[in-house]
């Protein structure tokens, strides 16, 4: 593709913590080459920031290269900007035209309160992982990894729902603010395998709990969440996970002690 | 797990929502299912017999509370989900997804649903008070008395505002099944994919046909086709 520069309007989200109040401020940006990713543009732009003794703009950021889950951006409406399956800091400049204004926001959502600028918590997650996203493994030599055997196709979907990275686009996209993507993917790629199977009833009655805990809302299955993961988490692992909460709430024994 | 929580659960309070509209779908057959002996061609002499058996059943009598059931939960648990979703986030976007990530009816359900809810009370009003409360005027059919229930129709279809108020309402019932019907099998763990498609298909052919089949009926009798 054939390399051009260009000149940008932003209209960034710009709030100083996350007790005080937020507005957009409208920022330019010169000679951006459209070989950048879109975080490297942020980078020319707080460059330019901290050479003028201004506030550069504070965003979250860490692999850079797709898997870490960290670059958390709402571009023009759409969180992770306007290319299928990317994440922000995977989108290239080359999606934008010279003159072209670009509205950024932070993720929105009363569970992802805003730390800074376009930096939102998403300890949220952490929590409802810690809620049941685990297995349980005896200590000692590493065992053989083909020891169990697994049906192709269980470890095939299992590895597609691992493939989340946490990044909490599913929950900006959606209109309830469900996290129930996320959350559903967790789910499934431990409840798919044996060595999941221990904890299986738990972890779907917990990890739903904690959502509900962390102020997440209810699906209701528009979509809006698989249309905008970058790991193209499907939909359907949300009524896997509704199988495996109904299954554990009212299909199988209780747990007496 | 507590009971209670069917009630406050992410996942339970969507269960409540899915059973009783897959609950109100089945009630939808019927009813367009006796409606359509309108279209019998016999002056509503087959349409009042329904109506009648309908009307004096005892069976009948006992569902129709359970039926009135079905419309409060859902009609109550539908407000409480979308006033609960609605304040997950409290500041909202400049500029929004909108239809890039999902189909309109899907996230217009609750103003669906209440176009379709206030078109509820229009109806019962007119047709379902009358027949039980109010009383219709009488017709002899095969030597017995029984309410008018086609005349009834004939006269209340007879203004257009009526009618125009039934094919909008059916209208948006179209949209509300549409998105429902699937999303309710999903709520109950359904993920086989190729099931999924099926009922997705299914789903939009019973909303459209069902639909369409409650729209012609006050359509028909205000251009005189019944
Ligand atoms: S499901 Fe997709 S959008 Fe949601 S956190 Fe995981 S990778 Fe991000
Ligand atoms: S910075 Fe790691 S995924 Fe974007």
């Amino acid at each position: 593709m054939e390399h051009y520069t260009m000149n940008l309007t932003l209209k960034v989200w710009r709030q100083k913590n996350s007790a005080s109040n937020g507005r957009f401020e409208t920022l330019e940006v010169k000679n951006i080459s459209s070989e950048m990713s879109f975080l490297e543009m942020f980078d020319v732009l707080n460059e330019r920031l901290v050479n003028e003794g201004k506030d550069p703009v504070a965003f979250d950021h860490d692999c850079r290269e797709g898997i870490c889950g960290m670059c958390s951006m709402y571009i023009n409406g759409r969180p992770h900007g306007p290319w299928h399956g990317t994440t922000t800091c995977q989108l290239h400049m080359r999606a934008f035209k010279d003159g072209d204004t670009i509205v950024v926001e932070p993720w929105r959502a009363n569970a992802f309160p805003v730390i800074k600028d376009l930096m939102v918590d998403r300890t949220a997650f952490d929590r409802i992982i810690q809620a049941g996203g685990y297995i349980s493994v005896n200590t000692g030599n590493a065992v053989d990894g083909n020891a169990i055997p697994i049906e192709r196709y269980k470890a095939e979907k299992s590895f597609a729902a691992a493939a989340c990275i946490g990044c909490g686009a599913c929950v900006a996209a959606c209109k309830n603010s469900s996290a129930m993507l996320f959350t559903a993917a967790k789910v499934s790629h431990l409840a798919l395998l044996p060595q999941g199977d221990p904890e299986r009833k738990t972890r779907a009655l917990n990890m739903i709990a904690q959502m509900d805990k962390e102020g997440f809302g209810s699906c209701t299955n528009t979509g809006a969440c698989e249309a905008v993961c970058p790991k193209e988490i499907s939909i359907d692992y949300i009524a896997r996970l509704n199988s495996e909460y109904v299954s554990a709430a009212f299909l199988q024994d209780e747990e007496k002690e | 797990m507590k009971w209670s929580e069917i009630f406050t659960s992410a996942i339970g309070k969507k269960l409540v929502m899915g059973l009783s509209g897959l609950f109100l779908i089945s009630f939808l057959v019927i009813h367009v299912g006796l409606n359509a002996c309108i279209w019998a061609n016999d002056g509503g002499v087959m349409f009042n017999k329904a109506a009648h058996f309908m009307d004096t059943s005892v069976v009948i009598r006992i569902i129709e509370v359970v039926l009135f059931a079905g419309f409060f939960i859902h009609i109550i648990q539908g407000i409480v989900l979308e006033i609960q979703n609605r304040s997950k986030r409290k500041t909202g976007y400049q500029v929004k997804l909108g239809n890039r990530g999902s189909k309109w009816n899907s996230r217009y359900m609750g103003l669906l649903g209440t176009i379709v809810f206030m078109f509820l009370i229009i109806h019962w009003k007119q047709f379902w008070i009358p027949s039980r409360f109010t009383g219709v005027n009488p017709v002899m059919i095969d030597g017995k008395e029984m309410q008018n229930m086609f005349n009834l129709m004939k006269v209340t279809f007879s203004e257009l505002w009526v009618v125009i108020i039934y094919v909008v309402a059916c209208y948006s019932l179209c949209w509300h099944l549409i998105h429902g019907f699937q999303s309710a099998f999903r709520t109950i763990g359904v993920y086989n994919s190729r099931y999924l498609s099926l009922i997705n298909k299914t789903g939009i052919g019973f909303s459209v046909i069902v639909s369409l089949a409650f729209a012609m009926m006050p359509v028909s009798m205000y251009l005189n086709w019944v």
